[in-house]
Order: structure tokens, then C-alpha cells, then sequence
């Protein structure tokens, strides 16, 4: 019986973990490389970056970014649903300000 | 673009066969497997370890950690390594590892020592820190937590990964990076079973690989992906690394090694794919961010209460004991403490409902004095894995300024979600491996280490007892020889391995995977019976004989994760064989069987072992504190380590 020949396809998922800038990227394959799921596989034209062929694989864990020459080259985002919120800060309000029935010490 | 098919850009090595011949073994390559490898080399002894993925950043602390716990010997610490193992015992009911725990506190930080020489950072050598509370001027080491016992360490963990991997470069340990292990080879020596090495595959080429070695240690981490699965944002459904699923307790398993607590899983705490929020990027005051001062939505601040329900007023006071106290427990395996360990923590959440503060709360750092601020958002957060890059740097990027800006918390807080009770993981000191005090298994020549242990404990325990593995490891390498291994153990392997390629259509490796935890859900969740469990094994027994045969691949990825779901498989096996086991209900191991409610009855509480022989699960009964007086059996096998070492 014969192996299946190798292929490399590319497996989608709903979020795009990681974002190259082509005017930044040398195509060195470091973030390919160090990656711990093997998410990439190197670009098969030389001197671009990698391909992200396993995007669902991808544990958000930042080591590609990290092992990047060339900052802002590769960028990590979590899934649109993971984005935290801040605020500016609020002064802590006195007495006064917190309204009767919302009592916060018995 | 994002539908291409590419030629696969590596060689086909498909049926090649590569063997290699060391003195000692170490499968995993995170922090224990690396401590392991290094112990044993620093010996004389030629090492070879084994990584799935890139040893550099590899590992649940690959690209960091940012406490390290119970270093008890540290220059500054006001606690002995008994107090703190004893407690530990204590705390976890005597469900608990006394003896990794005991190695972690008596040795955790000579480790730390280890990291500094090998170009870690361990102490704020910029004085970045210099007048702080939680900072020694005189050992510039930084301390968390307990501010007046100084046990846990907050280190640089970004730093350790790489500077262990140069050690064992420098050390000529030979790293086999993108190399699953497979299975264990086991040799009969004199009708007792020897490990004799492991198999392998190489997941970018699929060569195979025979690992020859006297003696061997598992440091493979912890199972997962048993009860939590997404198919979409597969990497986000567990916590630790995507591809650290328990394959080196499946292997274990197959090869007859002792397991025990196998029966504990707790309601899910983290997955970051769908049902809790980034569990760390969010406003939080746990781990990373403790003492994080919490306000609510109109700004009202949360109090925190000493463990007698008493407010503390100023922030310093988080980070101390109780009045009558010599210490607290928090971290990694520390939930809910018992009242003799439990350290300062916000008022409970049902308790400011009550109260009428409001949601959604937010951590304000602007409110705490400026160096408690910076040590969390700047060092702490930059130094645990996955915050450094998502969370300091974007965040800092989207103009997040830490003394203007508050970060919302999600659901309650640490956990961020509630889960449903049948949605389960391994956490909180789970089971794992049975040891004696060399850390050996219960074959001869095989040790383990770090998370692979029962009840184990994050990264310095990680360390410590990869250490010490190696250290045993490597001293019973040089009282034997190579064992012999079987031809045929190789060959149906191999078969085993490569079966999946053979096919050119079939199911992949995601719906068996989903299949299985949908299977772990329904019939291993939060309430057991026998009936429940056997169905569940029943149906695993349905999926490895018809579904198994149909798994297709077609290229090395593809059939490692296939692999990883085979030993998915397994160690369901052997979590619903554990349940089947224990015949009460008990606490401490968060094990609930509607058939046998009786919680902990006396009769029943001690460890219960599990293990694989002919195919049949065979249990066991160890009694709790089996380790013995810690300090005395430490020191009686350990006299060439005791009073500085190496």
C-alpha cells in the first residue's frame, strides 16, 4: 500500500492570530522556528515570511513576537472576543456621591 | 492566499530509521526536562533529550514565569523547608506530594542559583526596585506574597528557557527538537520490567527514532484536552501549551507504569476559547496581579479582609499575615486555603453583591504606591508567559497607562468564567506518577519529573524535581548497561504511528478529539457512577476499534496531532478506570459518585494506585505521608547533596 504523498493545506479557523508587515519582514523564519506548536511552515519564496498553516493551533503564548529582529515585523492578536476593556480611572467617590439603598458597609 | 495548499517544505523521511545511544533519557524539554538533562550531564553521563516542539521557548514556562514558589533556603526567608512541605501536605488533605513538594522547598532555590549562572535573571540587579517593600537591598532578591516570610520569589522567567538551552549546548547534552516521543521500550530483566529508552517520531519529516538509553525520565507535563475541546481555537481550549496533552502519561500507562489520583479532575478553571476571558488579561488581583487594588463601577474600592473578616486598610497590609499567624499559602495549587494558611483576599464576590457594589469591577493600579504598581504591570506581567507580548506591550501600545487607566474584570475575576460542572481539567495538583524518593517510577531505570508527578506544582517544583531526577537518573545509569530492545516492540510502532498516512480519506484527529471530551463530559463529569463510567469506557473501547482505524493523514503535523489524540484516548482510559476505583466521594480530590456519596469515609482515605498490566487496569493502595519524616529520609538518601552540594 502506498503513503500519502506529503501535502501542506492550509487549515482556516475564525481568528487570525498573527498579522506580518511585508516592509518589516526579512523572511529569517526565526518566529517559525522557535514556534512550540509548529504553526508555520516557511515561505515557499524565499525571503518573504513564513505561512501561518495552522492558525487554530496557535496558543497565543507571544514566543514568535519575542524572537523577532525586526520589531513590528510579526503581530500577535487574540481572537476579537479576548480583547480586554480599560477605562480612565474614577476618583473614589465620597459618601455622599454613593446614593442611599446602595449602601457599600453595613 | 488563505486556501493554498503548499508543497510540504520538509524531506519525507517516512521509514527511516534513526537510533540513538546515550547513559540518560529525558523526554520533554521544558523546565524540568531541561534541570533533568542537565543534572545528568553535569555527571559525566551523555544525555539526550526529546522536545515535540523548539526547546528554546518550549514548555508551559516557555516564554516565562513570574513567581517562583516555596524557595524556602533563600537568604531571606523567615520559613523552614519542613514548615512550608508540611503545610502543603496539610493543606491538600494528605492528597498531596510530599516528597516533590519537600525537594521543591529544599532545593528550589539553589535551582534559582543554577538559572543565575547559566544567565537568568533572579534579582533586580538594575535597581529598578530600590526602596521597595517586596525588595532585599542586600540580595536585590524581589519577594511576592508573603512579604514577611519571603518564600516566593517574583524572578525574570522570560530568561530561563533560552539560558537553559544554552547550558546543555555548552554541556553537549544532544537536543532532538520536533521529536514526539512516543512509547516507552521496556525490557524484562530477571522477570522485573527495565525501561530500556523510547520511540520516537520526527513531526516535520516522520523519521523514526529509537532511543537506546539506561535510564530514562518522564518529563512530559500533565494531560489535557480530556473533557475541554475546541475545534475552532483548538490552542486556546486548555491552558498550558497547545501540545502538552499527557502523552507521557499515555505512554506510561501502555508500559504498565503506577499512576495515582487519577481520579481528580476539578471544574474547568481556564480556556481561553470561548467560555472565560483571557484569563490573565483582564483586571484581576490573583497571581500575577496579587494585591491588585479592585474597585467597582462607581470607583468604590473592595475591601480586603485579613482571614477573621477584618479590613485591611492600606495596601502593605495584603502582603502580611494574620495577627497570630506565621504565614500564608498562596499560588499556583492554593485555591480556597484552609484557615490556618489562608493570606489576605478580597471580600467574597456573593458578599459584595449583598453589599450593593456594582459591576463590572475593574483593577485600578493607579491606587496602589507606585512600586507595587510597576512590579505588576511592568515586571510580573511582562515575565509571565503569555502576558509579556499580549497584554504589556499591546496593551502599552493602545495607550493603556497604568496610573490612569483601570482594566475590566470579567465575571469574578481570577477564573473569569463559570464553567459547567462537566467541563473538567487537570488542575490544582492533579494526579500523575507514583514515585519512590529517587523520583523512580515503578520500573526500573524510569524516573519523572515536573508536572508529570502526582500533585505537582508549577515552575520551581518543575525545576527542583528535574533536577533531582537527573540526579538519580544518571546515578543508576552508571550501574547498568544498555538493555537489549525488541525488534517487533519497534516495528508494530512504527506500524502503529505511520497507520493514519496509509489512508487517503478519513476522519481527522479534531473529531475524534471533540468526540472524546463530548464522551469525558457526559460520562465523567461533575457527578460519577458506575454505571455512567462504564458506559463511558464502552464507548471509548467502540471509538479505538471502528474510529481509530479510520483517522487519516497526510503529512507529520497532521499525524502528530493524530498521535496526540491516540493518547487522548488513553488517558481517558485511565482517568474512567481511576473513577471506577475509588467506591466514595471525596473533597480534597473534588470526586463526586452518586452511587457512593459517603465523603472521605476513614477506610478509604489513602492513595489509590492504577496501573496497566496485560491490558487490565490493576489497582493499588498507598497510605497517605508514605514518604515517611522529610527531612530525615531526605537527608538519608541525599548526603552527597546535603550542606551545599553538587
Amino acid at each position: 500500500m502506498e503513503m500519502n504523498p506529503l501535502t501542506a493545506k492550509f487549515v482556516p479557523c475564525s481568528a487570525e492570530p498573527l498579522v506580518f508587515d511585508d516592509s518589516q519582514c526579512v523572511g529569517c523564519n526565526r518566529c517559525a522556528n522557535v514556534c512550540q506548536c509548529d504553526i508555520f511552515i516557511p515561505s515557499p519564496e524565499k525571503g518573504r515570511h513564513p505561512v501561518v498553516l495552522y492558525p487554530g493551533e496557535c496558543y497565543y503564548c507571544g514566543a514568535c513576537v519575542m524572537a523577532c529582529p525586526r520589531p513590528g515585523a510579526i503581530r500577535l492578536q487574540h481572537p476579537l472576543m479576548n480583547r480586554a476593556k480599560f477605562v480612565p480611572v474614577k476618583p473614589a467617590p465620597t459618601a455622599s456621591d454613593i446614593k442611599k439603598g446602595e449602601a457599600i458597609h453595613e | 492566499m488563505s486556501t493554498d495548499t503548499y508543497q510540504w517544505p520538509y524531506p519525507n523521511e517516512f521509514g527511516q530509521t534513526e537510533t540513538v545511544e546515550s547513559d540518560v533519557l529525558v523526554l520533554g524539554g521544558g523546565l524540568a526536562g531541561c534541570f533533568a538533562a542537565i543534572a545528568a550531564a553535569q555527571r559525566g553521563q551523555r544525555v539526550v533529550l526529546v522536545e515535540k516542539g523548539a526547546t528554546q521557548r518550549s514548555g508551559a514556562a516557555g516564554t516565562g514565569f513570574d513567581h517562583w514558589e516555596s524557595a524556602c533556603t533563600n537568604p531571606c526567608s523567615q520559613v523552614t523547608p519542613e514548615e512550608i512541605a508540611y503545610a502543603y501536605v496539610d493543606e491538600q488533605d494528605h492528597y498531596s506530594n510530599g516528597i516533590s513538594h519537600y525537594i521543591e522547598c529544599r532545593e528550589g532555590y539553589d535551582r534559582l542559583l543554577d538559572l543565575e549562572r547559566f544567565g537568568g535573571k533572579i534579582r533586580d540587579t538594575e535597581d529598578e526596585f530600590l526602596g521597595a517593600e517586596f525588595r532585599d537591598n542586600e540580595t536585590k532578591l524581589m519577594f511576592a506574597y508573603d512579604y514577611k516570610n519571603r518564600f516566593t520569589l517574583r524572578v525574570w522567567g522570560s530568561t530561563f528557557k533560552p539560558a537553559l538551552l544554552r547550558e546543555m549546548n555548552r554541556l553537549g547534552v544532544r537536543v532532538y527538537d520536533r521529536t514526539e516521543a512516543t512509547s516507552l521500550l521496556i525490557a524484562a530483566a530477571g522477570g522485573k520490567k527495565r525501561c530500556a529508552g523510547a520511540t520516537g517520531m520526527n513531526v516535520r519529516t516522520g523519521r523514526f527514532l529509537v532511543f537506546r538509553a539506561k535510564s530514562t525520565v518522564l518529563a512530559m507535563s500533565r494531560p489535557a484536552r480530556v473533557w475541554l475541546f475546541n475545534p475552532d481555537l483548538a490552542g486556546l481550549c486548555e491552558f498550558r501549551p497547545f501540545q502538552s496533552i499527557g502523552s507521557g502519561h499515555a505512554m506510561g500507562w501502555r508500559a504498565g507504569v503506577e499512576f495515582t489520583m487519577m481520579e481528580k479532575s476539578v471544574k474547568a478553571e481556564f480556556s481561553a476559547a470561548g467560555r472565560s476571558f483571557p484569563p490573565y488579561g483582564t483586571g484581576n488581583n490573583h497571581n500575577t496581579w496579587y494585591a491588585a487594588t479592585m474597585v467597582d463601577a462607581r470607583g468604590v474600592e473592595i475591601p480586603y479582609l485579613d482571614r477573621d473578616g477584618n479590613v485591611l486598610k492600606t495596601v502593605s497590609e495584603r502582603y502580611y499575615p494574620a495577627k497570630g499567624q506565621k504565614f500564608f499559602l498562596k499560588g499556583g495549587v492554593i485555591d480556597d486555603p484552609k484557615y490556618e494558611y489562608r493570606g489576605p483576599e478580597t471580600m467574597p464576590f456573593e458578599e459584595l453583591m449583598k453589599r450593593g457594589y456594582q459591576l463590572p469591577f475593574y483593577a485600578d493600579l493607579s491606587r496602589m504606591p507606585e512600586l507595587e504598581r510597576k512590579v505588576i504591570w511592568g515586571m510580573m506581567i511582562g515575565e509571565e508567559a503569555k502576558t509579556k507580548i499580549p497584554i504589556l506591550e499591546y496593551y502599552s501600545e493602545r495607550g493603556f497607562d497604568p496610573s490612569r487607566h483601570a482594566l475590566q474584570s470579567y465575571g469574578n475575576g481570577w477564573q473569569s468564567a463559570s464553567f459547567l460542572p462537566q467541563e473538567r481539567q487537570f488542575f490544582g495538583a492533579p494526579g500523575g506518577i507514583l514515585h519512590d524518593w529517587d523520583l523512580k517510577t515503578n520500573i526500573d531505570g524510569l524516573y519523572a519529573a515536573g508536572d508529570q508527578l502526582f500533585a505537582s506544582d508549577c515552575a520551581g517544583h518543575a525545576c527542583a524535581t528535574g533536577h533531582y531526577a537527573g540526579r538519580k537518573a544518571a546515578a543508576y545509569a552508571v550501574t547498568v548497561p544498555l538493555a537489549e530492545v525488541c525488534a517487533d516492540d519497534l516495528e508494530k510502532e512504527q506500524m502503529r504511528l505511520y497507520a493514519p498516512m496509509y489512508r487517503r480519506e478519513g476522519m481527522g484527529w479534531k473529531e475524534l478529539n471533540m468526540a472524546i471530551s463530548k464522551a469525558m463530559q457526559n460520562y465523567c463529569g461533575g457527578v460519577k457512577c458506575k454505571d455512567l463510567l462504564l458506559e463511558g469506557l464502552d464507548l471509548l473501547r467502540s471509538y479505538r476499534e471502528e474510529i481509530v482505524p479510520q483517522l487519516s493523514c497526510h503529512n507529520p503535523h497532521d499525524l502528530m496531532r493524530t498521535h496526540e489524540v491516540l493518547d487522548i484516548l488513553d488517558v481517558s482510559e485511565l482517568v474512567l478506570h481511576a473513577c471506577l476505583m475509588r467506591e466514595s466521594s471525596s473533597k480534597p480530590l473534588c470526586f463526586e459518585r452518586s452511587d457512593f456519596p459517603e465523603m472521605d469515609p476513614p477506610q478509604d482515605r489513602h492513595f489509590i494506585t492504577i496501573r496497566q498490566e496485560n491490558g487490565q487496569p490493576v489497582r493499588g493502595v498507598v497510605e497517605h505521608d508514605y514518604f515517611g519524616d522529610l527531612k530525615q529520609e531526605y537527608e538519608k538518601r541525599n548526603p552527597d547533596y546535603v550542606g551545599g552540594e553538587l
